[in-house]
């Protein structure tokens, strides 16, 4: 009953799939992007599940500290934060670049742009 | 606990560059430069004590506690002596290369983004410091991420269609090669609970002694491999290469080829060593599958590289192969093997970047134009750059007395040294690979010694004839030739330096 229990790994390894591939295989640049971020995300839920133990609280003292078991690990958490902090500059970066990219061919699709700009330094 | 002062170095090192950067924002374009300068100055020469006092002294490695947060709280800093050599020959060929692409840069990026340029590369410098000294798997991944986002800057910074592409395609293959790394080291972190490399270590020798998770270690060992890989363009990831070292301002191409893939190598040689152990990497066969696509790279990237009609693209090709050459010494596997590729990484960072300054040099004195049929007679209109990329397209044949040669004998040996097909294997892809670089280089230097058309007129451009360019290019030739005749010496420090990763 593996497969039951860690649904949550299983969502995550899924939406990675099915993020990776757009990354590398859809040829519009907005989606590539799109697809990006929803890899990262699985990576960050993989590691939100992975650090989640069931029956124990987010380790915020409330009243007073209870006992070391209460708690799960903090450690995760701050990886997740740590890492949406570097997708969400890498994003800012690539639709930054997209958009100089359309502003200069006026699509999207990367295959055409690669045609578009070798025509223009041929001529 | 206190550290003596000179343990500090590495963290100044990382420190300095990453506060300058912040610091250089706000810098008029001429004070940002000279402080660039003086910055790459002085974490040189900090290095290069470093170097020193663990070469002289005989000085053992160490960690340090940043903060004196003793792990697992606090972050951790480790040197020995390979990260000394290799932080003091990374931000030397960063310090030439700018030297040497300074007066293009006038010309090729803006003037409002000239400081911004600076900021950048003192980014990259921080991050390789960071990358070559970390003992944290995630600080190190945070800051190969800050190196892949600072290199596309450096590409798109001449705005042109072709660089602007190249930017593009960069980034996404960098992705998919950090989306692997990241879902590796978080399948990592699950498997032993650390993040601390030596903690690591522990934990996963306790694994592979039990026989526990054996299928998730060999996930985790390949997703680490590939998405290093793909990021370092190994040969079938290598589609943005060309254009982005082909067109982007001549120090970017320089220290993209020579420096952001070396980083990711040397990241992947340190995990090898520091976090899964030789001896657990050699039983999964991830160098044969490393090896295999290095040897194909040799030789492909030699071939397209002929076919080339444009200096600059050829070069760029070049580097596909001469990547290959560092990959196949990992893929070998053994101590040799990963010397022979950290020696190349030297030799192939001190020649490449050489070549494409000389090549920006040899272009400038033909009006502009990178293609062969105008070059002809430009190495007498330049007579530096033609002499500084003779010497740098020898020491790629593999020409005694350079750089060059000294790898490929290393890589050879090491080859020799494996029992098994690997030994013949090495061979032959080293002599295919040599006879083609001898072929499209050496036809190369002809070109830029023969007489040009009589009808030509070339306007000599001052562009890239300053004293700076000249300065680095005879710097960069020296370092050519000190690593070709003090070789024995430097791969005794390399094997040193390997000896203490453990």
């Amino acid at each position: 009953m593996n497969g039951f229990t860690n649904y949550e790994e299983m969502a995550a390894m899924v939406l990675f799939g099915i993020g990776f591939t757009t990354l590398l295989l859809n040829r519009n640049l907005v989606k590539k992007i799109i697809g990006f971020s929803m890899m990262d995300s699985a990576i960050y839920l993989f590691l939100a599940a992975k650090g989640y133990i069931n029956g124990r609280v987010a380790p915020i003292v409330v009243n007073n500290v209870v006992s070391m078991e209460a708690y799960i690990n903090p450690i995760p958490a701050g990886l997740v934060l740590t890492g949406i902090v570097v997708s969400v500059s890498v994003t800012a970066l690539m639709l930054a670049l997209t958009v100089r990219l359309y502003r200069r061919y006026h699509t999207l699709d990367i295959d055409e742009i690669t045609a578009l700009c070798r025509k223009e330094d041929d001529t | 606990m206190a550290h003596p002062l000179w343990q500090s170095i590495p963290f100044v090192c990382i420190l300095l560059p990453l506060g300058s950067a912040a610091m250089t924002s706000v810098l008029p374009a001429r004070w940002a430069r000279r402080w660039t300068l003086l910055v790459l100055l002085t974490v040189t020469s900090l290095s290069l004590a470093l170097m020193v006092l663990f070469g002289v002294t005989g000085a053992s490695n160490y960690t340090y506690t940043m903060g004196h947060y003793t792990a697992p709280w606090g972050n951790e800093i480790r040197a020995g002596q390979l990260e000394a050599i290799t932080a003091h020959f990374f931000s030397l060929i960063m310090l030439l290369s700018l030297m040497g692409g300074m007066r293009k840069l006038d010309e090729h990026v803006t003037s409002s983004k000239h400081s911004l340029y600076y900021v950048v590369l003192l980014l990259l410098t921080a991050a390789l410091m960071a990358q070559i000294y970390t003992n944290d798997i995630f600080t190190a991944y945070v800051f190969l991420e800050i190196m892949t986002i600072s290199a596309c800057a450096l590409i798109a910074v001449r705005n042109r269609g072709r660089t602007l592409v190249a930017a593009a395609r960069y980034m996404i293959l960098n992705l998919v090669g950090s989306g692997l790394f990241l879902l590796g080291i978080i399948l990592l972190y699950d498997l032993t609970g650390h993040l601390l490399m030596s903690n690591i270590k522990e934990a996963v020798a306790a694994l592979h002694a039990t026989g526990e998770y054996a299928l998730p270690l060999d996930v985790v060992i390949a997703l680490i491999s590939v998405g290093l890989c793909v990021k370092s363009a190994l040969f079938p990831f290598h589609s943005w290469v060309p254009d982005a070292y082909g067109y982007s301002t001549p120090t970017s191409a320089a220290v993209l080829s020579s420096l952001v893939s070396k980083g990711y190598i040397f990241l992947l040689i340190k995990i090898i060593y520091r976090v899964i152990g030789l001896q657990v990497m050699q039983e999964t066969h991830i160098f044969n599958v490393l090896f295999v696509f290095a040897l194909v790279g040799m030789v492909m990237g030699s071939i397209s590289a002929i076919r080339q009609s444009d200096i600059r693209r050829m070069i760029a090709f070049s580097s596909v192969a001469q990547i290959g050459y560092v990959y196949a010494g990992i893929g070998i596997g053994s101590d040799m093997g990963m010397m022979a590729a950290l020696f190349h990484m030297f030799s192939h960072a001190a020649c490449k970047s050489m070549l494409f300054l000389a090549a920006g040099g040899l272009a400038d004195a033909s009006g502009n134009s990178k293609q062969f049929h105008d070059l002809r007679g430009s190495g007498y209109r330049s007579p530096i750059a033609g002499v500084a990329f003779t010497i740098g397209a020898l020491s790629m044949v593999g020409f005694p007395f350079l750089g060059g040669f000294a790898s490929k004998l290393n890589l050879a040996l090491a080859g020799l040294n494996s029992s098994d097909i690997r030994a013949i294997l090495t061979l032959a892809a080293l002599a295919i690979s040599t006879w083609l670089n001898t072929m499209y280089f050496l036809r190369t230097v002809i070109t830029i010694y023969r007489k040009p058309d009589e009808n030509a007129h070339y306007p000599v451009e001052r562009g890239q004839r300053g004293f700076c360019f000249n300065c680095s290019l005879v710097l960069f030739s020296a370092v050519n030739i000190g690593l070709g005749i003090f070789s024995q010496s430097i791969v005794d420090a390399i094997m040193r330096g390997i000896g203490m990763f453990g």
